[in-house]
């Protein structure tokens, strides 16, 4: 199934054929999701937050062509982690663990009954996260998604759940659903590229005292596309963390919009990318609404980009007029390791409470030179050096990962990355 | 050991020249000082000999046990042996003061050719050198200078110094910022590391620090040029009478 369609009147046909898949617990949503992009149109250059993205590759009919790299490996065997393998969008039973864990559940949405509580989030956080900016191909992700998975988690979930990607020739279409319950928690984690170009959205409800945590990491596999959606609601005293390392990619394009509806919740999203050449481009666009009082919000992004590549970040922050002692916090950074490279930056605060604390940067820096030579006076390489200060650049960003195994396995998979880029 | 012949240095982006032909030998296991007022090319020397961008040298030589520096990267000329205690030690965000030794000590050891020092050999001789100078293991944790206090900071310079044993020590103003017993404890640091083979270039303004590191041979430098050349009395002389009368008859 292609991911996303040339003109209006081929997506208007795609969306007629829905009926025949369109099923079970998740077929309102997707009825519902058909009508909306029907009427929303697809994203073009004119878009707000299309500007410095070009949304072509993602629209066009077919996807570029792409070697089958796989050259990810899971950094996250250390974590002995549930298991759960996707070869070219489908599930692969024989490679993944068995589709059971303590204090969780966890089905296919290709294979969830008539009845199922996925059904109750499934496009719903999607559709909230639709105002006040439109995002088409959210919503073309839920009328067409073929596959996903379904977590929920009863209690605090100790075992980690891996999801890992193994690509092929395809266009994949992906969409998760986690459920925390109250005073649950669960570290859900994803490795690989999907597909040749991958459309993936995750939605996540966190109740009540719940806690997710969720890390990705994509590398090597330079010639795929990927846009990724994560959608969260949370309710009082919830944590929400998300995490993505990326390396190489012609495009990349991370969304997150996450809703916090109740009191003394925290919320942080943080992102770390490396990218070398004229065709990487890799985008962080992040939209955090504050309606609550006493929550906290982080967003650390960080880039290092060389030989022309590409960076954007667009992050905002909306603290609604009830929202009071809001603790926003927004920083974003790119290290550009020559002339060619550039970063573009959309920094956003929308503050309609009086008694909160935001702020927000961003900078733009070539590496320090002094720094470089003092490091090289004492007998370290060039290259050496130059990598010691990009990691300390990204170290920032690595920090909001707060477990420290996963944190490490992160940085390792980071160093190996930098002295492997391009493939 | 240390030669430099008729060296002319100018910045590279400006057409200031800063050195004017500066002739300097410096033997085997020698100490020899470096006087002269504010401005005069101390650290532009230093830094020529280290390899810092930014400077062209339009003429002459400097050669390490006969080697050409000049046209080495800084990190070849460090694996030669040569080693720079900076007037201002670079504060380094985010890379940890452990790590940056390490990697230094054993970036060294590769490119001689020899095995790196395992990690138990490592920490063991950075915490006996770090007891002697009297510095915090604390701060063995923290990023590379910074937070550090300024005489902390050149503390950690004759750290690296003691832990990279080179053979040509060229110590810019590490007295500068040093309390009288912290003075003690780094000139100690140096004078321990003096085995009749390693040599020494220490730039300074103060006779103080030539008491504890007693030089063999003094050097006075203005406007981008040694000027005379001397045994200790020399300091003393500038210590007494100031630059004055050298310079008059310089000018
Ligand atoms: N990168 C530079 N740009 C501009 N001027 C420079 C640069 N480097 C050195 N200079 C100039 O060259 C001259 C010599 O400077 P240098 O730092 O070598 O002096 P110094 O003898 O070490 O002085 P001090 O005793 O104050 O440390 C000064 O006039 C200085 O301003
Ligand atoms: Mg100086």
């Amino acid at each position: 199934m292609a991911l996303a369609l040339e003109t209006d009147a081929l997506l208007a046909d795609r969306l007629a054929g829905l009926e025949a898949v369109a099923k079970g617990a998740t077929q309102a949503a997707r009825r519902s999701a058909a009508a909306r992009v029907a009427d929303m149109g697809l994203p073009t250059r004119r878009d707000e937050y299309w500007k410095f993205t070009r949304p072509d590759a993602l629209t066009v009919a077919e996807p570029a062509a792409a070697g089958a790299l796989n050259l990810d490996e899971s950094p996250f065997d250390a974590a002995n982690p549930l298991t759960l393998v996707f070869r070219d969008g489908m599930f692969d039973a024989e490679a993944s663990d068995a589709l059971e864990g303590e204090n969780l559940t966890i089905d296919l949405l290709s294979a969830a009954a008539d009845i199922h509580w996925a059904g109750e989030i499934y496009g719903t956080l999607e559709t909230a996260g639709q105002t006040p900016v439109a995002r088409p191909l959210a919503a073309l992700n839920t009328a067409l998604a073929t596959e996903g998975v379904l977590i929920h988690a009863k209690g605090k979930v100790e075992r980690p759940v891996l999801i890992r990607y193994i690509a092929g020739e395809a266009d994949v279409i992906l969409h998760h659903v986690v459920k925390v319950d109250e005073g649950a928690s669960l570290t859900l984690l994803e490795t690989g590229t999907p597909g040749t170009r991958s459309n993936t959205a995750l939605e996540v409800d966190v109740a009540k005292e719940g806690a997710f945590d969720h890390i990705r990491t994509q590398g090597r596999d330079h010639e795929r596309g990927l846009l990724s959606h994560t959608f969260a609601r949370m309710q009082d005293d919830a944590e929400f963390k998300s995490f993505m390392l990326t390396a190489n990619g012609t495009l990349t394009r991370n969304e997150c919009v996450i809703e916090i509806l109740g009191d003394n919740i925290s919320a942080h999203v943080g992102g770390a990318a490396i990218g070398d050449g004229k065709d990487f481009h890799h985008d962080d666009t992040v939209f955090i609404t504050h309606d609550a009082v006493h929550c906290e919000s982080r967003q650390v992004f960080k880039k290092v980009l060389r030989n022309g590549a590409t960076g954007v970040f667009q992050g905002k922050i909306l603290v609604k007029p009830d929202a009071q002692k809001t603790d926003g916090y927004q920083i974003s950074q790119s290290l550009l390791l020559d002339e060619d490279s550039q970063f573009y930056a959309k920094p956003e605060l929308e503050i309609y409470a009086d008694d909160v604390a935001c702020s927000h940067g961003s900078t733009t820096g070539a590496i320090d030179e002094t720094a470089l030579f003092y490091l090289r006076s004492r007998g370290i390489e060039r290259r050496e050096a130059q990598e010691l200060l990009v990691l300390a650049f990204l170290a920032e960003a690595l920090d909001e990962i707060a477990d420290d195994d996963l944190r490490a396995a992160v940085q390792d998979q980071l160093e190996f990355w930098l002295r492997n880029l391009k493939g | 050991m240390l030669e430099i012949k008729n060296l002319h240095v100018k910045l590279e982006d400006e057409d200031k020249e800063i050195l004017r032909g500066v002739n300097l030998t410096v033997g085997e296991g020698e100490v020899h000082a470096i006087m002269g007022p504010n401005g005069s090319g101390k650290s532009t020397t230093s830094y020529v000999l280290s390899g810092r961008d930014g400077y062209e040298v339009t003429a002459g030589s400097a050669t390490l046990d006969g080697e050409d520096l000049l046209d080495l990267d800084p990190e070849e000329r460090a694996a030669l042996g040569m080693f720079l205690a900076f007037q201002y030690p670079v504060e380094i965000p985010g890379v940890g003061n452990m790590t940056f030794l390490r990697t230094a000590v054993n970036s060294q050891r590769k490119a001689r050719g020899q095995e790196e020092l395992s990690a138990g050999e490592f920490l063991k001789e950075v915490r006996a050198i770090a007891k002697d100078l009297k510095i915090d293991p604390e701060m063995l944790k923290r990023p590379v200078n910074v937070g550090f206090s300024g005489g902390e900071k050149k503390r950690n310079e004759i750290l690296q110094m003691a832990m990279l044993a080179p053979k040509m020590c060229v110590l810019d103003e590490t007295d500068s910022g040093l309390d009288v017993d912290a003075m003690k404890l780094v000139s100690e640091g140096v004078n321990a590391l003096r085995d009749g083979k390693r040599s020494f270039l220490v730039i300074t303004h103060y006779q103080r620090l030539l008491d504890h590191i007693k030089p063999d041979v003094v050097h006075i430098m203005y406007n981008g040029k040694i000027i005379k050349s001397g045994g200790p009395e020399l300091a003393l002389e500038v210590e007494n009478n100031g630059y004055g009368d050298l310079l008059a008859e310089a000018d």
